[in-house]
C-alpha cells in the first residue's frame, strides 16, 4: 500500500469516526453507498453559502458563479473518465436515471418488434428493468450472457448472442453481488465488430480503479455520485458525441429547448437538451469535489489499496470454517458476497450489526445472478479507500460470533 | 453473548425452532393457501390449511427465510391450529404489537410461547420478518390467493 495512508484518509471521513452499539464503526457497506469526505461536504455548503442561484439563465453575478461551478463541474468529470468532449457529460440523478434516459432515447428510437438487447445474468435491476420496459414496449426480446460458477461472463456465449438484431449491449463493469470485473474492453471490441453499441454500467468500478472510456471504446458509460463519494441526486451519463447527437430528447422542460412557441420547439444542444429542469447543481459541484479529492489521493494509488484489502480479505473470510464466497471470479473488485453455513444473511447482519459492523444482505437488487447461485440473498462486505485490515479483522470475529450463536 | 438484545432476539426457543420447525409441510386436502413474500430480502414462504367450518384444522408452511421469519412461522402453526378463524386473526394482533411495540404493549402471559418473539422489537428491521407468516395466514383465511407482501 506504498503512497497511500489509510489513517490520514480515514481522518478525512468523519462519519467514520463515532461509535455505534457501543462499539467503534466498522463500515463495509460502501457499494450500496461511499462515505463523504470533509472536502465533499465543505463544497456543497460553500455552494449553498456563497453561489447559490439558478444557472444559464441569470444576468448576475451569483449566477454567473453557479454557472461555472457546474459546467466546471462537467469539465472535472470529462476529465476524470477521459472523454474526448465536456458535451459527452450528461448529469443525471444517478446511474439508474442514467440507463433509463438511454433506454428511452437511444432504445425507444431504434428498438423495433423483433429487435433484440442484450444484457448479462449479473445484471443490476437497474440494467434490467429499463430494458424490459424497453422490450416489453416495443415487441423486442431481451437476451443474456450467462455467468459461470465462479460469476464470471461465459464469453464464449457472448458472439453468438450478438446477432443482426442486437440494438445494443448493456454491461455491467463491475457486478455489485459478486464483485466481478468484466472484461468490458474485450466486449465492446466484439460488439462494435457487428456494428452493436454498448452502454457499461460503471456505477461499482468508477470507485475503485482509473477508467478511460476511449480505452474501453464503449458508447455510454453510466455512474452515480453516491457512490463515488460524493452527494446522493447526482449521477452522469456519458455518451460518444456522435451516438448523442442524432438522439432525441429524454424529457421536456426548461433549459432543454432553444425557443418555443406553442406551435414549434426547437431542441438544445448536447447534453443540455438531455438536462430539462433546474438540476442537482449543488450535488454536481459535491461530485466534482469528491473526483478532485480522488484525485488528490492519486486514482492509481488507491486501486493499489483496493486490491491489497481485496485479498487480504478474501483470505480472511476463506478461513472462517462454513463460510462460501459467492463470485471467485479471477478479477473482482471491492465486494464480498458469502453464505455462512445454513446461517440466513438476515441473521449474520442482524448479529453484526450489534458489533457495530455495516454490512449489506440480501439479493442485492441482482436477484437473477442470486438464483443463478441458487441463493435467495448473501451477506455482503464491500471495501473502499477507507478500510483496513483492522475492520476486515472485526468482520471476520464478528462472524465467529455468529456462528457461536447458531452453534 | 455480549449484547442482551441480541440474547432476547435469538433466544433458545427461537434458535430451536428455526433448526426445527415445526409443521413444515404442505397440508394434505388443504382447502385455503396463500403466498407471502418478503421484496426486500427475497423471503419466500407459503402457508397451507384445512379450514373445517370456522375451525383450523390443520397447518403448515413452507418456505425460505431467516431464524426469525422460519420460528415465527413454526410457532404459528403450532398456536392456530385447532383455533378458530377470530381467534387467529385476535392473536395477529397481539403478536403483532408484541413485536412492533414490545411486550409491554400486550398480555404476554397469554401468548404462551409466541412470548419470545418478542426480542424483535427491539430491531426494527426484522419485524417484517415475524410478521410475514401471518400476513400470509391472514390472505389464506381470507381466500386471498394472490401472494402477499410485506411491502
Amino acid at each position: 500500500m506504498s503512497g497511500f495512508d489509510v489513517e490520514r484518509v480515514r481522518r478525512d471521513f468523519p462519519i467514520l469516526h463515532q461509535e455505534v452499539r457501543g462499539r467503534p464503526l466498522v463500515y463495509l457497506d460502501s457499494a450500496a453507498t461511499g462515505q463523504k469526505p470533509q472536502a465533499v461536504i465543505d463544497a456543497i455548503v460553500r455552494f449553498y453559502q456563497h453561489d447559490n442561484a439558478n444557472v444559464h439563465r441569470g444576468v448576475h453575478v451569483l449566477s454567473e458563479r453557479a454557472t461555472e461551478a457546474y459546467e466546471g463541474a462537467r469539465e472535472v468529470v470529462k476529465d476524470f473518465l477521459h472523454a474526448r468532449d465536456s458535451r459527452e457529460i450528461i448529469f443525471t440523478r444517478g446511474t439508474t436515471e442514467a440507463i433509463n434516459l438511454v433506454a428511452q432515447t437511444y432504445g425507444r428510437k431504434h428498438v423495433g418488434p423483433g429487435d433484440e438487447v442484450l444484457i448479462t445474468q449479473m445484471e443490476h435491476h437497474a440494467n434490467i428493468v429499463p430494458w424490459r420496459m424497453l422490450c416489453d414496449e416495443k415487441g423486442a426480446t431481451l437476451r443474456v450472457i450467462p455467468v459461470d460458477d465462479r460469476g464470471e461472463l461465459v464469453l464464449d456465449a457472448v458472439d453468438a448472442l450478438l446477432t443482426e438484431r442486437t440494438r445494443i449491449l448493456a454491461v455491467t463493469h463491475v457486478s455489485n453481488a459478486l464483485g466481478t470485473v468484466n472484461p468490458v474492453k474485450e466486449l465492446t471490441r466484439r460488439a462494435h465488430a457487428k456494428g452493436i453499441p454498448v452502454l457499461v454500467d460503471g456505477a461499482q468500478s468508477v470507485t475503485h480503479f482509473p477508467v478511460d472510456v476511449r480505452d474501453l471504446g464503449c458508447d455510454f458509460y453510466a455512474f452515480s455520485g453516491h457512490k463515488l463519494f460524493g452527494p446522493t441526486g447526482i449521477g452522469v451519463l456519458y455518451g460518444r458525441l456522435e451516438r448523442l447527437e442524432p438522439l432525441p430528447p429524454y424529457q421536456g422542460g426548461g433549459d432543454m429547448i432553444l425557443s418555443v412557441t406553442m406551435e414549434k420547439v426547437t431542441y438544445n444542444r448536447v447534453p443540455h437538451r438531455f438536462e430539462a429542469g433546474t438540476q442537482d447543481l449543488a450535488g454536481a459541484v459535491g461530485l466534482a469535489a469528491a473526483i478532485r479529492y480522488l484525485e488528490g489521493l492519486g486514482l492509481d494509488a488507491l486501486a493499489e489499496h483496493d486490491r491489497a484489502l481485496m485479498a487480504y480479505a478474501t483470505q480472511a473470510l476463506e478461513s472462517v470454517p462454513g463460510l462460501r464466497l459467492v463470485g471467485t471470479a479471477r478479477e473482482k473488485a471491492g465486494v464480498l458476497s458469502f453464505t455462512l453455513e445454513d446461517i440466513h444473511p438476515h441473521d449474520v447482519g442482524t448479529i453484526l450489526d450489534r458489533e457495530g459492523i455495516c454490512i449489506r444482505t440480501g439479493h442485492h437488487c441482482a436477484q437473477p445472478v442470486m438464483q443463478h447461485f441458487k441463493v435467495p440473498a448473501t451477506a455482503r462486505a464491500s471495501l473502499a479507500l477507507y478500510n483496513t485490515r483492522e475492520d476486515v479483522d472485526a468482520l471476520v470475529r464478528g462472524l465467529q460470533k455468529v456462528r457461536e450463536v447458531f452453534a | 453473548m455480549s449484547s442482551g438484545e441480541l440474547q432476547d432476539l435469538y433466544q433458545e426457543v427461537v434458535l430451536e425452532h428455526s433448526k426445527r420447525p415445526r409443521n413444515y409441510r404442505v397440508v394434505e386436502g388443504a382447502n385455503r393457501q396463500a403466498a407471502g413474500h418478503n421484496p426486500l430480502c427475497g423471503d419466500q414462504l407459503s402457508v397451507t390449511l384445512k379450514l373445517e367450518g370456522d375451525v383450523i384444522r390443520d397447518i403448515g408452511f413452507q418456505g425460505q427465510g431467516c431464524a426469525i421469519s422460519r420460528a415465527s412461522a413454526s410457532l404459528m402453526t403450532g398456536a392456530v391450529k385447532d383455533h378458530t378463524r377470530a381467534e387467529a386473526e385476535a392473536l395477529f394482533e397481539k403478536v403483532h404489537a408484541l413485536v412492533t411495540e414490545g411486550p409491554e404493549a400486550v398480555d404476554v402471559d397469554a401468548l404462551g410461547k409466541l412470548a419470545v418473539l418478542s426480542g424483535v422489537s427491539e430491531f426494527p428491521a426484522r419485524v417484517k420478518c415475524a410478521s410475514l407468516a401471518w400476513h400470509t395466514l391472514r390472505a389464506a383465511l381470507e381466500g386471498r390467493d394472490e401472494a402477499v407482501s410485506t411491502e
